[in-house]
């Protein structure tokens, strides 16, 4: 085995798989053609908009992106080591725990941290009495928006990487140990650089992700390009100004692709053998336990348990009220439903698009693969508005139909699949393809007897990021499920722009509810069968 | 991992076949509405309706400005037949892009002038008043100024809360750039922020602040006073209604218009007749936490509310907010309200 070796180059792309990629792609470009129409036809004025205010935006956005990612990943790798590659006590419990709050949407946990750390909120209402504090320090702005996105991205770094920790050949780091390094020695030189795909993949998501997101800068007050385009869109009058700030947003994107490109490299590590052949060899934390385990409870405190306890906090306050909790089970039904399908599609999408990219990398491999990410950093009015532009044209009798609906969620969220089987993928030797080709097997069958039991770890990851994802998905689903379809996204809507927050609760709990068995598929049940090899 | 993804598939087509199939295979005329109005505001009005009518009403829920947006991109092809929108704002952009059809005298009629739209596109349904709304415990009605360009003295240093970014807000400032002009409606915005103004991300969000003493005052429209009681019937908030002529003041619409493009443009014209009807008005402003202004049937607004003819305010044309906005948002971004 060799720690880096380059892919065979000059193989064709079998048309088997670039027919499906090509496919994608172009689904998945859809929003961006839908911007080149508009832009095309807007008027000069329009362009006025790129002035030093826009400017400003740019640098705020930048800078919004950089410190979250920057938490994301404090947060995130720390969490997969330690429930992954340590005896931390409770870890399959911990896993789940802190791959949580991915479920829970960003405006509802911009609401929860404004009602716990706000002013006048919760903390200050304890605090106030015995402590006579009367001023917590200003959560609007730069750090209500860092809290809240941070919360809702590190789960995809913690995720990829955890996954990445789980395919990692212990070899390598045995080997290491063998020649004489130290614990720590191993860990920055063999398990750190070999984690650069995983890592970096979940970067981009949470990139990606801060791009997009307009519920929590929107409920932060924090400047940001999305929240710029939602205000243009408010005054109607003229769309074309918003679709050359959405242009910006593409640009900022291309930047985050292209660094991500970069600090991947294009060094590619795979592992000796089909799976793990021994148990990792956890390392016995000590006397490290305590501090670990106290790391572990503040993020799941924060990121977890603080906006759950605001949620049942707000429905306890209607009791009351004598109001009925009524939960919303035909809700949840239609959530799981068009998540569930979204996903399939998804993870069965990414695949082809993933492959010619790692497999057979040429210029136009990698730039469909880039491509298919750029979308996912739109708002997601601009994606749903431009799925109205063709859906309501081209798609005829598919238009507000559940099909759509489950497209919109492909086209936003196929990044996150991509993200997760592309570095999976790149974990796996392409020599195992090749002897399964030289044994006599197509292409095909090699890819899906081979290639994809090997890296399902991480495909699963992606088909299940979409999920969730796709649980919490509000702006495209308000404009294109068929009518009537209330996903419980919809209903936190509906009782939070009412400020309804105790009928907004429940929603919550139950879309959180159904959820973490997912997530515990995910995690914990690999994490339990780690625990106990044999 | 291949048969997994195979029956996600076959699950997902066959799910995405059923709702293709699922549309309504009823004998009534289906009617296809966009609300901008919440839910839980409309649907038991809409309900009533298909009572009575025997029509059938499917609502599409959404932001005012989203909805408007997709008709807008949905031109001629849009499945709806009305748009239900929370601001006069959104009807003008449609009725402007030749999106909305003109309505009969018959129903126009039915509202006072200053509340339809003067090319005879959208009626209105109902109305708000801008108010200050101000928490109890901290101030009484007569520590308020009596007009909203006084919210700049240093008295309301950081006390004072808005939505840059609501239409209604938006709405009120060009009320204030008609009445005193551009130049003076910069300098309150400006000293406004000079003066430590707090802002937030919509109405709901500013009564909330004002009800937990995070601010005294809000500028915001009158009944989420009346949304927030019915949350929370102990919140120490009330309304301050400006007088006089004053722009802070303005009285805005929840309105209605019927899509050029409408192939059932009679049923439509019911449903817009009946949301003008002495029911429908009755349950826009009396029923449990609804208190807007009846604008037709002569139908009476909540006890307690001032007469909308006493809060005549601004004295500004709805019909001219919509031309007026773009200005408007110009200046609300150059003095750092909206960006």
């Amino acid at each position: 085995m060799r720690l880096r070796d380059r892919p065979a180059r000059g193989r064709r792309a079998p048309l088997l798989l670039a027919a499906p990629a090509l496919l994608t792609a172009g689904a998945v470009l859809l929003p961006l053609a839908y911007l080149a129409i508009r832009s095309a036809t807007a008027g000069r004025d329009a362009w006025r908009i790129l002035d030093a205010t826009t400017a400003r935006l740019v640098l705020d956005t930048c800078l919004l992106v950089g410190v979250v990612v920057a938490a994301a990943l404090l947060v995130g790798v720390p969490l997969a080591w330690l429930v992954t590659r340590t005896d931390l006590p409770g870890r399959v419990w911990w896993a789940v725990a802190a791959a949580l709050p991915l479920v829970i949407p960003s405006y509802v946990a911009a609401l929860a941290l404004l009602g716990a750390l706000g002013p006048r909120g919760l903390l200050q209402g304890v605090l106030e009495g015995p402590l006579g504090v009367e001023r917590l320090p200003e959560i609007y702005g730069l750090p209500g928006a860092v809290l809240a996105l941070t919360l809702s991205t590190y789960p995809y770094i913690y995720l990829l990487t955890a996954a990445g920790l789980r395919e990692l050949d212990p070899a390598l780091e045995e080997a290491a140990r063998g020649l004489g390094r130290t614990r720590w020695g191993v860990f920055r030189r063999v398990t750190l650089p070999a984690l650069r795909p995983s890592v970096a993949a979940g970067s981009l998501l949470v990139a990606l992700y801060v791009l997009s997101d307009f519920g929590a800068v929107s409920l932060m007050q924090y400047p940001a390009l999305t929240r710029a385009i939602y205000l243009q869109y408010e005054s109607l009058f003229d769309r074309d100004p918003a679709v050359v700030l959405a242009l910006v947003l593409v640009a900022l994107t291309a930047l985050v692709l292209i660094a991500e490109s970069r600090f991947r490299r294009r060094a590619r590590y795979h592992r000796s053998t089909a799976t793990a052949a021994r148990p990792i060899q956890r390392v016995a934390l000590g006397r490290w336990r305590w501090p670990a385990l106290g790391f572990c409870a503040a993020v799941v405190g924060a990121f977890l348990v603080l906006p759950l306890g605001v949620l049942a906090y707000w429905t306890w306050e209607a009791v009351p009220l004598g109001r009925p909790v009524e939960l919303a089970w035909r809700a949840a039904l239609n959530s799981v439903l068009a998540s569930a399908a979204a996903a399939a599609i998804a993870a069965a999408a990414a695949l082809p698009v993933v492959f010619l990219s790692t497999r057979h990398p040429a210029w136009w491999t990698r730039l469909l693969e880039r491509a298919s990410f750029t979308a996912n950093a739109l708002p997601g009015i601009v994606i749903a508005l431009a799925l109205v532009f063709f859906g309501v044209r081209y798609a005829g009798p598919l238009y507000q139909t559940l099909a759509l609906l489950v497209f919109a969620y492909v086209v936003r969220f196929l990044p996150q699949a991509l993200a997760a089987s592309g570095s999976a993928l790149r974990t796996v030797s392409p020599r195992y393809e090749e002897a399964a080709r030289g044994l006599g097997r197509s292409p095909f069958a090699a890819v899906a007897l081979v290639t994809a039991p090997l890296a399902r770890s991480g495909l699963l990851a992606g088909a299940a990021l979409v999920f969730l994802s796709a649980m919490k998905e509000l702006p495209a689903t308000l404009l294109l499920r068929p009518i009537g379809f209330e996903t419980l996204a919809t209903e936190i809507w509906t009782a939070t722009s009412i400020a309804a927050y105790s009928q907004a609760a429940p929603s919550a709990f139950l879309l959180i509810a159904i959820s973490a068995p997912f997530v515990y598929l995910l995690v914990g049940r690999r994490g339990a069968e780690l625990a106990t090899p044999g | 991992m291949v048969k997994t993804i195979t029956l996600g598939l076959a699950l997902a087509l066959a799910g995405s076949l059923a709702a293709v199939a699922a549309p309504a295979t009823a004998q009534q005329p289906t009617l296809v509405v966009y609300s901008g109005r919440a839910e839980s505001f409309v649907k038991p009005i809409f309900d009533e309706f298909t009572r009575q009518t025997g029509i059938n009403v499917q609502v599409r829920h959404g932001d005012s400005a989203a909805l408007a947006a997709t008709l807008l991109e949905e031109g001629s092809r849009t499945p709806a037949d009305v748009f239900f929108a929370q601001d006069a704002g959104a009807l003008g952009a449609l009725a402007s892009k030749g999106r909305l059809a003109v309505l009969p005298h018959t129903t126009l009629n039915r509202v006072p002038q200053r509340f339809r739209a003067p090319g005879k596109r959208w009626v209105g349904t109902s109305a708000r008043a801008r108010v200050a709304v101000y928490n109890t415990n901290e101030l009484r009605a007569g520590d308020l100024p009596a007009s909203i360009w006084g919210y700049t003295a240093p008295r309301w240093k950081g006390k004072v809360g808005l939505p840059p970014t609501n239409a209604s807000f938006e709405a009120m400032v060009t009320a204030m750039r008609m009445r005193a002009g551009d130049d003076r409606t910069r300098d309150w915005l400006l000293a406004l922020k000079a003066n430590d103004v707090k802002f937030y991300s919509g109405n709901t969000q500013v009564a909330a602040a004002v009800a937990a003493g995070e601010i005294q005052v809000g500028l915001v429209n009158h009944y989420y006073l009346y949304q927030l009681k019915e949350q929370r019937p102990t919140a120490p908030i009330a309304n301050h209604f400006l007088t006089g002529r004053d722009p802070g003041a303005l009285i805005n619409i929840a309105g209605m218009g019927i899509t050029t493009s409408s192939r059932r443009k009679a049923a439509a014209l019911r449903l817009v007749n009946f949301m003008l009807s002495q029911p429908a008005q009755r349950f826009f402003a009396r029923s449990p936490g609804r208190a807007e202004y009846p604008l037709a049937a002569r139908a009476r607004p909540r006890p307690g509310l001032p007469p909308l003819t006493r809060i005549e305010g601004a004295g500004v044309n709805l019909g001219a907010l919509g031309p007026q906005l773009p200005r408007t948002l110009r200046l609300l971004s150059e003095v750092g309200y909206t960006r």
